[in-house]
């Protein structure tokens, strides 16, 4: 029993964290709402240049080779800083649906997506827009457990326009005739892998977008002064923030099992999957929830950053498979006739 | 990352899972808040004991087996799994044993822990006075020193089995110009030293399970003193620190009350599910109980690697007092009109004892620290907000 990060891993995750610190500054991403793409080619090849474009591609195809459980901490940095780009989706999702599909496709378009020549974005038909199809070179669509890898000529993508500024989301419909590349079983069970892949990493990102509504919410406080002090030393103020930090505290565990499991515990990924989620989603809400209310007024503004983060949190909330699904996935495993369930049956 | 048990650890789960269906008593226990109950728990603390299996995190040549925290773990998984009793001696075994190792003499050692360990030694805590609750530093009971001997006089209350304890540990002050958190110390007191007087106080069950102390000239040797004169504030934070608080409220035993509670929805769907908060407050407390566990787990792995606790600890007890607030709240509603019944009264079918566990959880938030301090703690230790 080890539930520990590698050094390895925590060491990766404080590089990426001080590049995304860096660079991913609220002033930038205010600015990339209002480009053509909102995405960042240069930023992208930076990504790349760091191995993370493929972070999951195999090692024969020119990527890193490794797991959901080597990138869980990064995409956790990426919620940190609400990156727009479509990484998280590339490395979690799209990437290893690549691999399962294997054959051509795969040794065309892993090694380009390594050195961040290409993007692969994944689309499931439960998530309603594909985020992202805008800058897919290669947009792999799941439609009714068929699964088919579109060129942007095999497309078209219509914009719907999220309250988040910084999502790119699209309404994907397949012009002329494209062949199913996996269908049947075989593309279900790649519909339930790439869903739960979707949602841990909205759960891994819930977690660091979580972390920065208290860091600055924290800082506010400290600073603004009313009554001749400042605000954070006031008790319901404190509380506030205290509730979201054990709700945060509670879910970290979660999200490390499922990315865990994502890698070694096929059976269990769905249900380790929803309690990682929900629990993440619901410390971010409520980060969000909190957060704006110590900021008063300021916290309901456009101009202070708060809002990018709560607003990032409020979408990953119902994507990827909503609360209602997440619930149910968790309901079908403990209400089940001759469920294992009580002392002793977390580590099966 | 390796999320399994190693063969050595599966060997001890099957050992002490094979002891306690060998052992654990059949009939259960009456409760310990009552006198045949006390001694009937006592008695088992004594089998627990000659099976080795008292203080498992305790070193061998003291009766225990020196397991490391993941075997703690699931020792009380099977622990909780079997059913056994409550253990009427937490305070000593959990909180006591360890500061002794850590603070007293070997003198003291040899003289407290075996009889601790064999039950013949039952422990209350002396922390609380009528003005010190919360602001624990507020303590004015006093032990003044003459020659070898503290003369202590005050009150304290609040203490827990102490009605029938053999000996209380708590903080006298014994500088009577010192201030707050100077001036304290730690002293080992037996109950039937002359002078005491325990009055039982009533808790919500209306059992005595707590009691107030009074001390009357009532004398010490110094030989009783834990730590040194003054520096009861250290030994006391030490005996709340977060690994004891992992041995007092370890996982297992809300995973066992998450268990108990799907069940009772599965056995009650039909009424139950006229309300779907009740569905939706079942699969959180499942979650929440596997959230403890899984974190729990984490910790305890990082400690054993070497990885100091910090101040995210103070989390801890929020968490599993409001977990076991909310499970004993959705039982309440599962079971109805029958919520309210004693488990003996003629229309009380299926009930259990989730009233008793109701009763219970209401002082959860309050005792080893109440919420509302714990938030301030974590709001000004681990967010660094201002004070
Ligand atoms: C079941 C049970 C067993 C116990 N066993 C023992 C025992 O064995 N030995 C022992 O010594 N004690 C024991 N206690 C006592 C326990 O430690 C105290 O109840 C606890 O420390 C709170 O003190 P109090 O009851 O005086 O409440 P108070 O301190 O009066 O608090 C009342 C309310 O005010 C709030 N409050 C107080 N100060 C603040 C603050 N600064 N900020 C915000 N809110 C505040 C509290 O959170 C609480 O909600 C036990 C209590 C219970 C319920």
């Amino acid at each position: 029993m080890d539930f520990t990060f590698s050094e390895d891993q925590l060491l990766f995750q404080e590089t990426v964290r001080s590049f995304l610190v860096n660079e991913i500054t609220p002033e930038r991403l205010r600015a990339g709402w209002d480009t053509d793409t909102g995405r960042d080619a240069a930023l992208w090849q930076q990504l790349a240049e760091m191995g993370l474009t493929g972070l999951t591609v195999p090692e024969e195809h020119d990527g890193l080779g490794m797991s959901a459980l080597d990138f869980v901490l990064l995409a956790q940095e990426c919620g940190y800083v609400a990156l727009p780009e479509p990484l998280v989706n590339s490395v979690l999702v799209a990437v290893p649906a690549l691999v399962d599909l294997g054959g051509e496709l795969a040794a065309e378009w892993l090694p380009k997506v390594a050195a961040g020549e290409a993007r692969v974005v994944a689309g499931l038909e439960q998530n309603l827009v594909v985020e992202d199809a805008h800058v897919a070179d290669l947009l792999l669509l799941e439609r009714s457990g068929q699964w088919f890898a579109l060129t942007p000529d095999q497309f078209s993508a219509e914009r719907n326009e999220s309250i988040d500024p910084g999502r790119r989301l699209f309404s994907v419909t397949v012009t002329g005739n494209a062949e199913p590349v996996l269908s049947g079983e075989a593309g279900d069970r790649l519909r339930l892998a790439s869903l739960n892949r979707g949602a841990l990493g909205c759960a891994a990102q819930a977690l660091g977008l979580a972390q920065r509504m208290i860091d600055l919410s924290v800082q506010y406080t400290s600073e603004r002064q009313q009554f001749g002090k400042p605000i954070g030393s006031f008790q319901a103020v404190k509380h506030h923030m205290a509730n979201v930090a054990v709700r945060l505290e509670y879910a970290r565990a979660p999200v490390a099992r499922a990315a865990y499991a994502m890698d070694e515990d096929a059976a269990g990924a769905s249900l380790a999957v929803a309690q990682a989620k929900l629990a993440a989603c619901e410390a971010a809400n409520l980060a969000a929830k909190n957060s704006i209310q110590v900021h008063g007024a300021m916290g309901y503004t456009w101009e202070v950053d708060l809002h990018i983060f709560m607003k990032k949190a409020w979408a990953l909330a119902n994507t990827w498979g909503d609360a209602g699904y997440h619930k149910q996935q968790v309901a079908s495993v403990i209400f089940a006739e001759g469920a294992a369930l009580g002392a002793g049956s977390t580590f099966r | 990352m390796q999320l399994a048990f190693t063969e050595q650890q599966q060997a001890f789960r099957k050992e002490i899972r094979e002891w306690l269906a060998a052992n654990v008593p059949a009939e259960p226990l009456k409760t310990f808040d009552t006198e045949e109950g006390f001694q009937q728990h006592r008695e088992w603390e004594a089998t627990l004991n000659e099976g080795r299996w008292g203080m498992v995190t305790w070193p061998e040549e003291l009766g225990g087996r020196g397991c490391d925290l993941i075997e703690w773990l699931i020792f009380e998984e099977e622990y909780y799994r079997a059913g056994a009793p409550l253990r009427v001696n937490q305070n000593g075994i959990f909180l006591l044993g360890p500061t002794l190792m850590e603070y007293g003499t070997d003198e003291q050692k040899a003289r407290f822990l075996p009889a601790m360990a064999e039950g013949r030694d039952i422990w209350a805590q002396g922390w609380s006075e009528p003005n010190a609750g919360s602001d624990m530093a507020a303590i004015r009971s006093t032990a003044r020193l003459e020659g070898d001997k503290y003369i202590i006089n005050g009150q304290k209350t609040w203490s827990t089995r102490a009605v029938w304890a053999d000996w209380l540990f708590g903080m006298f002050r014994t500088d009577p110009d010192s201030q707050r958190h100077r001036g304290l110390t730690f002293i080992l007191v037996p109950l039937n030293s002359p002078g005491i007087t325990i009055r039982p106080i009533p808790q919500l069950d209306g059992l005595p399970g707590f009691a107030e102390i009074f001390f009357d000239n009532v004398e010490v040797d110094v030989s009783n003193r834990l730590g040194d004169e003054g520096a009861g504030w250290a030994v006391a934070m030490a005996t709340a620190g977060f690994e004891r608080g992992l041995m007092l409220r370890s996982p297992a035993r809300f995973q066992e009350t998450a268990r108990r509670l799907v069940e009772l929805y599965r056995e009650n769907e039909a009424t139950a599910s006229a309300d779907p908060a009740i569905r939706e407050a079942v699969i959180r407390a499942w979650m929440d109980a596997e959230a403890y566990c899984l974190s729990t787990y984490q910790t305890a792995c990082r400690l054993s690697q070497g990885g100091k606790i910090g101040a995210e600890s103070s989390t801890n007890k929020i968490f599993w007092s409001e977990l076991d607030q909310a499970m004993h709240a959705t039982a309440m509603s599962i079971l109805g009109a029958r919520a309210e019944l004693l488990p003996h009264a003629p229309a009380a079918q299926g009930v259990g004892r989730w009233l008793d566990g109701w009763l219970f959880s209401q002082s959860g938030p309050i005792y080893a620290g109440t919420n509302e301090i714990q938030r301030n703690i974590i709001a000004e230790r681990m967010l660094g907000m201002p004070r």
